[in-house]
């Protein structure tokens, strides 16, 4: 165990807390001091470190009285800036919702807080969870804590959209965060890093009180350093909300306890259709490894097919953004947020002029897709279309889950890359979510874990999709990555 | 189908985002290049396939016919940026 | 089913006018269709709102089982096709009453389908003309907010307490070709919904408002272009609109002009429609199915519990009052026409049934004649209700008792009934009270036959030279002088004998 306390993992924090090694409010004050040490970063939205001290307080007081403890007693972790908390700004990195303070708590802060957890701020992201790089933010980029090899200083993407959560973690300013993903928001961001985290299946984390991007693809899920620390947050966060119609009614596994990394009688497919021309030699040897590894751990490995997978980005991004268009009508200026009331303006006019201020440019892009795919005598062609192939990318999935209980691909194709680099064209940046959009367009859980430096010194991650609600058989590869990877890789503190 | 600058002005006029001339011009390129990308889709034989509905098996769950919520005034008014008299304040509607 | 004969007389020859409606009939429940917050009438502005009604970022809405549950029931009322497989879907515009940007609605999948309802032009004419309405479909969807435009010089106020109530839109097929049978039909499908119990049908508290789509043609020819004129609010305004918008198309027509497809609205104090422009904004709603909700499945148990609850409706009721309870087509009509007076009929059947130990056939007759004559009268007078009578349906039953045993003859029966409305006390109390019990006691009534005769020789003269009216006379006369408590067939019977 290091003596470090902000080099402990949520594991060791819980059990040291437990333990007696240290107190609850040795450990917010020091991720606390990192969170107030990395303004560079720009990780952070709001910090509220009164939050995290709290909490602590609350958990040394309930050990001392010798109360039960939750499961999270004694561990800060960071918020996205997506989650609605009762009484903290959330704005979803939009100036829209700058000011806004929710009179509410979402389902899963709320389950996180129960449990013991404390509140270190919200994190930075895309605004309204839409880009892969956390370039679109209201409240400017954020830092990846890495950086290039052999002295080139360039600021480089922590990926996106959970891309303050990447940062901070990998930065040490917080054992473990919540992200959510759409498109790959909480797997290509962990690959940027150099950290894990895993999307659950659609529906076993609430929606309630998450700022809404694409309703039937939103998921919330944990970003932290260890396949471990994932499993423990997931518990806490999962669970049937009778307030999300699409919320699943299914008691939460014991994903933790049930961890293991022997993968013997498990067969892994890997998706032929993810080995494109001209996929980067870097990460298909990664890839390689991460097979090796797998049936190093007692896993068969079979070759599967995805016949519909390139066609799974396009079909994301007429279905994404079409709900996008309507989720995000509601930011008009009448209820809550800003108001761009120009001299003279109509209600009308008040909406233009309120939503032209209140989003930024990708926002604004991906709203007038939406509403253009929507629009009469373009629905069918686009929208219903759309809903079709995806319905194809979820039959692709079943039909190679027939042959093999889990899938390995990489995680992103490439490593992070310079701000400013793809940032003048969407469709070069959209692509990097190639490799994460199809699971979630079949609502599938799917993680993301480190598997070693690419010659620039840069992580890349690997990739596991599992069959809907095995969370279990995806975490247990997960695992058994980690134990062989040996990834231990961590940023040089230059903030 | 590609979209010209009169459509570019129509969709922002739907999505109530207003938009100068300048910055429509510019969407025009982008747009298409975006929607001429998505497009690919139309090659994909989907005969006989219904659009998906629920990602994950579920069925839709009724809540019971019980008042549970609202007499929230204070905190449905919390954020707005004008409210007078219990009421959300907006610029006069003609209708 | 008849052909209507309803013709708009222009310059240039005849018009027929082809009608539709879409009703929007707020669904009775306690809480809204999406939210728990409360749906009664009347309440402080915002305070029946919820952070969904709000559309609070993060919100999401979990449908209210009652509201889908009286839809089903209403299709089932209207022998609707019912669909065990729908979908909401979102309708989406900017408007200030409408606070998620869109309307939760069903446009590709409603939950039921085609139906019918029959309409009577003259419902109290048993000959009158009957004829089929075909209706399209019902949807269910939330209603929205209200605006206030009165209260500040520059502003208006926005109160959100309405938005997100459940209401069934009805469509109808554009079948209807007069302004009488728009009116029946709306009238119809109100008697409908309050005997389902799905909507309380209060017109003007906005529970029921009427879209009515409207075009004219030459009889025969193709239909014309529809105007549509939103939110009429009663069964006289609907045919005041359907009437005007009518003549005032023809006008257009016969002009040389062009009727144009609009929404409209109806101005009751000038009895005029208007064009609403300002509404007229190029309307593109941009449906798809709302991903924050998974497709409606109904499953064969919640149908059956549906149609188990559903009460005798009114077309099965009035043919039953007229066949077995053997009602005039007249009285049948009347009574059905509203369910509180069916219920409350029956109700007064059942009582009275019981006290006098007679099947509800036998008792019937003379129940609907004192509701409809007497009670109705009496209410009248004193401007209430049915629902606020001061005499409910087991006094009612116990005064017609009284009645139908001879302990009082039908005009003590009148004054009884007024005490009973001034006093509240009971008929029986009453008339033991007051000592209105009618006589049989021969001796008594021969006595005063037999004063009555003599006092009025002339008259006996008279009746027997063969002015029969007379008779009517001396039975009044010998009713007077026994005070009213004669039992009028004795009395008859003494007459006849004592004039033999």
């Amino acid at each position: 165990m290091s003596n470090n306390l902000t080099d402990l993992t949520v594991a060791e924090i819980r059990d040291g807390f437990r333990g007696g090694d240290f107190s609850a409010r040795e450990v917010a004050e020091a991720f606390n001091a990192n969170v107030a040490g990395a303004k560079a970063l720009n990780a952070f939205i709001v910090e509220t470190p009164e939050k995290a001290l709290e909490a602590a307080d609350a958990a040394d007081k309930a050990k001392a009285a010798g109360e039960a403890l939750g499961a999270l007693a004694g561990v800060p972790i960071g918020m996205k800036d997506l989650f609605c908390t009762e009484g903290v700004q959330t704005t979803a990195a939009s100036h829209m919702l700058e000011g806004f303070t929710p009179t509410y708590e979402s389902t899963v802060s709320g389950k996180l807080w129960a449990a013991g957890a404390g509140m270190l701020g919200k994190l930075n992201l895309d605004q309204f969870a839409m880009g892969s790089s956390n370039e679109t933010s209201y409240y400017g980029n954020v830092i990846s804590p890495w950086r290039r090899g052999g002295g080139d200083n360039a600021a480089l993407a922590p990926g996106g959209s959970s891309g303050g959560s990447s940062s901070a973690i990998a930065a040490r300013l917080c054992p473990a965060a919540t992200g959510t993903d759409t498109g790959g928001s909480i797997r290509q961001p962990a690959a940027f890093t150099g950290i894990s985290g895993i999307k659950p299946t659609y529906g076993r984390c609430s929606r309630w009180g998450i700022v809404a991007f694409a309703s039937s693809l939103d998921q919330a899920g944990p970003m932290a350093r260890t396949v471990r620390d994932n499993a423990i947050l997931l518990e806490t966060m999962s669970g049937f909300d009778p307030r999300d119609s699409t919320s699943l009614d299914l008691a939460v596994p014991q994903w933790e306890a049930n961890l293991t990394s022997d993968l013997k009688g498990k067969k892994v497919g890997i998706p032929k259709e993810y080995r494109p021309d001209g996929l980067n030699a870097e990460i298909a040897a990664l890839w390689d490894r991460g097979i090796e590894w797998l049936k190093d751990a007692g896993a068969e490995v079979v070759e599967v097919s995805l016949p519909h997978t390139k066609y799974a980005l396009p079909t994301y991004y007429i279905i994404a953004p079409a709900e996008a268009s309507s989720n995000l009508a509601r930011y008009d200026g009448v209820r809550y947020g800003q108001r761009d009331l120009p001299d003279g303006a109509g209600l009308q006019d008040m909406y233009a002029a309120t939503r032209a201020l209140g989003f930024g440019p990708e926002v604004k892009r991906r709203i007038m897709i939406g509403t253009y795919v929507l629009s009469a005598g373009f629905y069918d062609a686009y929208y219903t279309q759309a809903q079709k192939v995806r319905a194809l990318i979820a039959r692709d999935f079943e039909q190679a889950f027939e042959k093999c209980d889990l899938l390995l691909t990489p995680t992103a194709p490439s490593a992070s890359f310079a701000l400013g680099e793809k940032q003048a064209d969407p469709l070069a940046m959209y692509l990097n979510d190639v490799f994460t959009v199809p699971a979630s367009l079949a609502g599938l859980p799917a993680m993301a874990v480190p598997g070693g430096l690419d010659s620039q010194g840069l992580p890349l991650g690997l990739q596991i999709i599992g069959k809907a609600l095995d969370e279990q058989t995806v975490l247990n590869a997960g695992l058994a990555i980690e134990e062989r990877a040996g990834f231990n890789a961590r940023p040089d503190k230059w903030w | 189908m590609s979209i010209d600058l009169q459509t570019v002005k129509k969709i922002a006029s739907l999505s109530r985002i207003s938009v100068t001339d300048a910055e429509a011009e510019a969407m025009v390129p982008e747009l298409n290049n975006i929607l001429g990308w998505v497009e690919q889709l139309g090659e994909v034989d989907v005969t006989g396939i219904e659009p998906m509905t629920a990602v994950i098996p579920n069925h839709q769950r009724l809540r019971e016919d019980a008042v549970t919520d609202g007499d929230v005034r204070d905190k449905v008014l919390a954020n707005a940026p004008q409210a007078e008299h219990g009421f959300f304040a907006v610029p006069k509607v003609i209708e | 089913m008849t052909e209507s004969t309803y013709r708009i007389q222009g310059a240039t020859g005849e018009w027929e006018v082809v009608i539709g409606l879409e009703v929007h009939a707020q669904v009775t429940s306690q809480a809204k269709l999406f939210s728990g917050a409360a749906t009664a009438f009347g309440a402080e502005p915002n305070t029946q709102v919820s952070l969904v009604d709000a559309a609070m970022p993060g919100m999401l809405p979990v449908p209210n089982r009652e509201c889908i549950r009286q839809a089903v029931r209403t299709g089932m009322a209207i022998d609707a096709q019912i669909n065990k497989w729908s979908r909401f879907d979102r309708k989406n515009y900017f408007y200030a009453d409408l606070p998620q940007g869109y309307q939760i609605s069903q446009l590709y999948h409603p939950i039921v389908g085609e139906g019918q309802i029959e309409i009577t032009l003259d419902e109290k004419n048993p000959d009158s003309s009957t004829k089929t309405i075909g209706i399209e479909r019902i949807h269910v969807e939330q209603d929205a907010g209200k605006l206030m435009h009165d209260q500040h010089p520059t502003r208006s106020y926005v109160d959100l307490n309405r938005s997100g109530v459940a209401l069934m839109e009805i469509v109808s097929k554009p079948d209807m070709r007069s302004p009488a049978e728009a009116g029946a039909y709306l009238s119809k499908l109100r008697t409908i919904l309050r005997y389902v119990g799905s909507c309380d049908g209060n017109m003007d508290q906005g529970s029921m408002r009427a879209d009515v789509n409207v075009s004219v043609r030459r009889p025969g020819e193709e239909f014309g272009t529809r105007t549509e004129t939103k939110n009429v609010n009663s069964v006289r305004f609907v045919m005041a609109v359907v009437e005007h918008e009518a003549s005032r198309q023809v006008d257009v027509l016969e002009a040389g002009g062009k009727v144009v497809q609009e929404t409209r609205l109806y101005d009751p104090d000038r009895n005029e429609t208007r064009s609403m422009r300002s509404k007229e904004d190029a309307h593109d709603y941009r449906y798809f199915p709302d991903p924050d909700l998974l497709p409606l499945e109904l499953d064969d148990a919640f149908l059956e519990e549906c149609r188990q609850s559903l009460p005798e409706l009114p077309d099965a009721k009035r043919q039953r009052y007229e066949q077995a309870l053997g009602l005039s087509a007249y009285n049948a009509a009347t009574l059905t026409a509203d369910a509180d007076t069916a219920r409350w009929f029956e109700a007064l059947l059942a009582e009275g049934a019981r006290i006098q130990k007679k099947s509800e056939g036998e008792v019937a007759k003379a129940s609907a004649n004192w509701l409809l004559s007497e009670l109705y009268g009496a209410l009248n007078r004193l401007g209430k209700s049915l629902e606020d009578s001061p005499v409910g349906p087991e006094e009612g039953a116990e005064l017609l008792a009284l009645v139908a045993d001879g302990t009082i003859s039908g005009t003590i029966a009148k004054q009884v009934f007024e005490i009973m409305l001034e006093t509240g006390d009971r008929a029986p109390k009453i008339v033991e009270e007051k000592g209105l019990k009618q006589t049989s006691d021969t001796g008594a009534i021969e006595a005063a036959v037999a004063k009555v005769l003599a006092d009025n020789g002339d008259k006996v003269e008279q009746y027997k030279a063969g002015k029969d009216a007379l008779f009517g006379f001396f039975v009044g006369q010998t009713m007077k002088a026994m005070q009213g408590k004669a039992n009028p067939q004795v009395v008859n019977e003494l007459i006849k004998k004592a004039l033999a």
